[in-house]
């Protein structure tokens, strides 16, 4: 779904990053007054990232444990402050918004979660997770709620009869839909879906990601889908983002970039992804770990276990460029 | 596979679970056999009883879990009903077992070096300084770096791919006839997940070790296994070589499983979906337990299948195989 003419960006990044800070305890600055060297750590979870996600599309974001995939998703969806940057939705920074506009945009930006026993309140029935919102927010009227319900509850494959249960009566896929109904139920533009198939069973997974799919063309959605798994991601995105430690190391269109990746790290990530076609795995996996992001390496953060890595890439932290048109890279020799 | 014997035959076994509410048949007939430096992927989804048949034979069942019939051979002797005592000299010393979070395997107030030399000396007379330079040598195996400082480390000061490292490092210490390796990568990246594959892999072929490696993931099984079992509800639907099954399924079960996983060039397409979810293995209706989800059901399938053998090394659990046909 890639034009010549891009649509509006509905979310636009710019130059986002996130620390977090540990404070010092008591101790640590006694310590301190007396001349010791401590200083706070700080985790740079994302760091100076730009993404554009536009009308109706879905890009996926991946990367491994704590590359920030999941910060950057919260940034978008606002439930976390970004230290540096802004995040403009439809071309507005969401910071210079008065209350009124402010609060419209979050109810457009929503988010799905990965673990629907621990996203659903246990002790609320399903019609009241997903009535609540809607009804507060004055998109249906108390009369027509239950009508709404049972039209959104039956899109997304539940039993409109259900809805009087609590969520611990419902197994691990029907609480995904639910969390799914209850997204969609405050009508968003724009979804982040943060690992919402990881913790279920395979074929649970391929009824949730079909659904997804039939309602990303019923409903024009733009999602931003962030999972560390290749394969689901290539499944529903029109491109695809990659981050290492907290950077963007590379962003294509989803076939470009499963056809011709260019970073060493999605090289890497692609060819060690297991799949139905690599039978008895003869090759020698990338070596090392991923670096804390406590104290990331200097330079590109890949470095350490990158196999063609140079002088340059020791010092010079490189550049997100567009390598060819629609394909971005951040490697000094790509 | 001609050669010597092999190393673990599991022979209709049945492992219930006792409840106030029924019996489950977690476990409900399950056959197999793994021969030596051979690798058996064991894949399910949840409550299929994957886990249990590997707790089974490590004799590691909770109450009330009991075996109540079939036998589990290792190495020419019957492990089933074997007193408690026995059991612990076979643990971690003829089979070991690797489990999905490496931080609760291994003790958290213990530094990585009492843990190996105390899983040695439980087993062997060796003193201390011989225990401490095998412990180095296993933690080089599994491509540990810096080796002697890691040995003087606790569990938290490892990341969770090192810590899985030490798991198995310590379950090979003693040179076992047979691993087992419950889900050991589900909770790990796709970069240190290839390193322990490839690793494990290697280490089996090279020492002998008959390794069982359960997982939900096929795809892991596809780049692991020679030979994989599919359960479903306690039972072995399917089984035969890893390529035989995976390039032609025939239990409709495992058909829609490989169908489920997104593939390459399928972009944006349907997957194909089993209907329904897998039902609580309490109190089963006699039948096919995949018949309320199965396209190809009928009447026949309200009776329970035989296991039949369509084809060479191939051994199905259906009424309607998926033969001949495109599938």
């Amino acid at each position: 779904m890639s034009q010549a003419a891009p649509p509006e960006p509905i979310i636009e990044l710019r130059g986002i990053s996130k620390r977090f800070v540990k404070g010092l305890d008591l101790a640590a600055k006694i310590a301190q007054k007396l001349g010791a060297s401590v200083r706070e750590e700080v985790v740079h979870a994302v760091d100076g990232v730009n993404l554009r996600v536009h009308k109706g599309e879905v890009v996926g974001l991946v990367g491994e444990s704590g590359c920030g995939k999941s910060t950057l998703g919260r940034i978008v969806a606002r439930i976390l402050e970004p230290s540096e940057g802004s995040v403009l939705y439809r071309g507005q920074d969401v910071r210079a918004m008065n209350p009124r506009q402010a609060k419209e945009t979050a109810l457009k930006v929503q988010m799905i979660f990965q673990d629907p026993f621990a996203s659903l309140n246990s002790r609320m029935r399903v019609q009241e997770i997903i009535g609540e919102a809607p009804r507060v927010h004055g998109l249906v009227k108390r009369s027509g709620l239950t009508e709404y319900l049972d039209a959104l509850m039956l899109k997304c494959g539940l039993d409109p009869s259900y809805k009087r249960r609590y969520p611990h009566q419902f197994s691990g896929g029907q609480r995904q839909r639910i969390a799914i109904v209850r997204t969609l139920a405050v009508q968003p533009e724009f979804i982040v879906a943060d690992e919402v198939v990881s913790a279920l069973d395979v074929s649970i997974q391929a009824q949730i990601l079909n659904l997804f799919m039939e309602l990303r063309r019923e409903l024009a959605l733009t999602c931003l889908f962030i999972s560390h798994n290749l394969g689901v991601v290539e499944h529903v995105s029109d491109r695809v983002a990659i981050m290492y430690l907290g950077r963007m190391v590379e962003e294509a269109g989803t076939e470009e970039l499963f056809a011709s990746p260019l970073h060493p790290y999605t090289q890497a990530l692609l060819n060690e992804v297991p799949s139905f076609e690599k039978r008895r795995i003869s090759f020698a996996a990338i070596k090392g770990e991923i670096p804390s992001p406590l104290d990331p390496p200097p330079g590109c953060h890949f470095h350490p276990r990158c196999p063609i890595a140079a002088p340059e890439c020791r010092v010079e932290r490189p550049l997100f460029r567009e390598a060819s048109p629609g394909h971005w890279v951040a490697c000094h020799l790509r | 596979m001609s050669g010597p014997g092999p190393t673990l035959i599991v022979d209709d076994l049945r492992t219930h679970f006792l409840t106030k509410a029924g019996v489950i048949k977690a476990v409900d007939g399950v056959s197999f056999s793994v021969a030596p430096g051979r690798i058996l992927g064991l894949v399910g989804e949840s409550g299929s009883g994957k886990s249990v048949t590997g707790l089974s034979i490590m004799g590691l069942l909770d109450w009330p879990g009991r075996i109540v019939g079939g036998r589990i051979i290792l190495d020419g002797e019957d492990l089933v009903g074997l007193p408690e005592e026995r059991l612990r000299q076979l643990r971690g010393f003829r089979v070991a077992m690797i489990f999905q979070d490496s931080m609760t395997t291994l003790n958290p107030v213990l530094r990585i070096d009492t843990q190996i030399i105390e899983a040695l000396q439980a087993h062997r007379a060796i003193d201390r300084k011989a225990a401490l330079r095998q412990a180095a040598e296993a933690l080089k195996q599994v491509g540990i770096p810096a080796v002697d400082e890691r040995l003087k480390a606790y569990p938290h000061q490892f990341s969770g791919g090192m810590r899985q490292r030490v798991a198995i490092a310590i379950a090979m210490l003693n040179e076992p006839k047979l691993i087992i390796a419950d889900e050991p990568t589900t909770a790990l990246d796709v970069t240190i997940q290839a390193q322990i594959l490839y690793e494990t892999q290697k280490l089996c072929r090279e020492k002998g070790t008959a390794l069982i490696w359960i997982t939900h993931d096929l795809t892991v099984v596809a780049g692991l296994a020679d030979e994989v079992c599919v359960m479903y509800a306690g039972r072995i639907v399917e089984h035969g070589g890893v390529d035989e099954v995976l390039d032609r399924p025939l239990h409709p079960y495992t058909v829609g499983l490989i169908g489920s996983v997104p593939k390459r060039g399928w972009r944006g397409r349907a997957l194909y979906q089993i209907q329904g979810m897998a039902p609580l293995p309490l109190n089963l209706p006699p039948g096919c337990a995949f018949r309320e989800r199965c396209p190809r059901a009928d009447e026949a399938c309200s009776q329970d299948p035989e296991v039949s053998t369509p084809l060479p090394g191939r051994r199905v659990r259906c009424h309607h195989p998926h033969l001949g046909e495109d599938s």
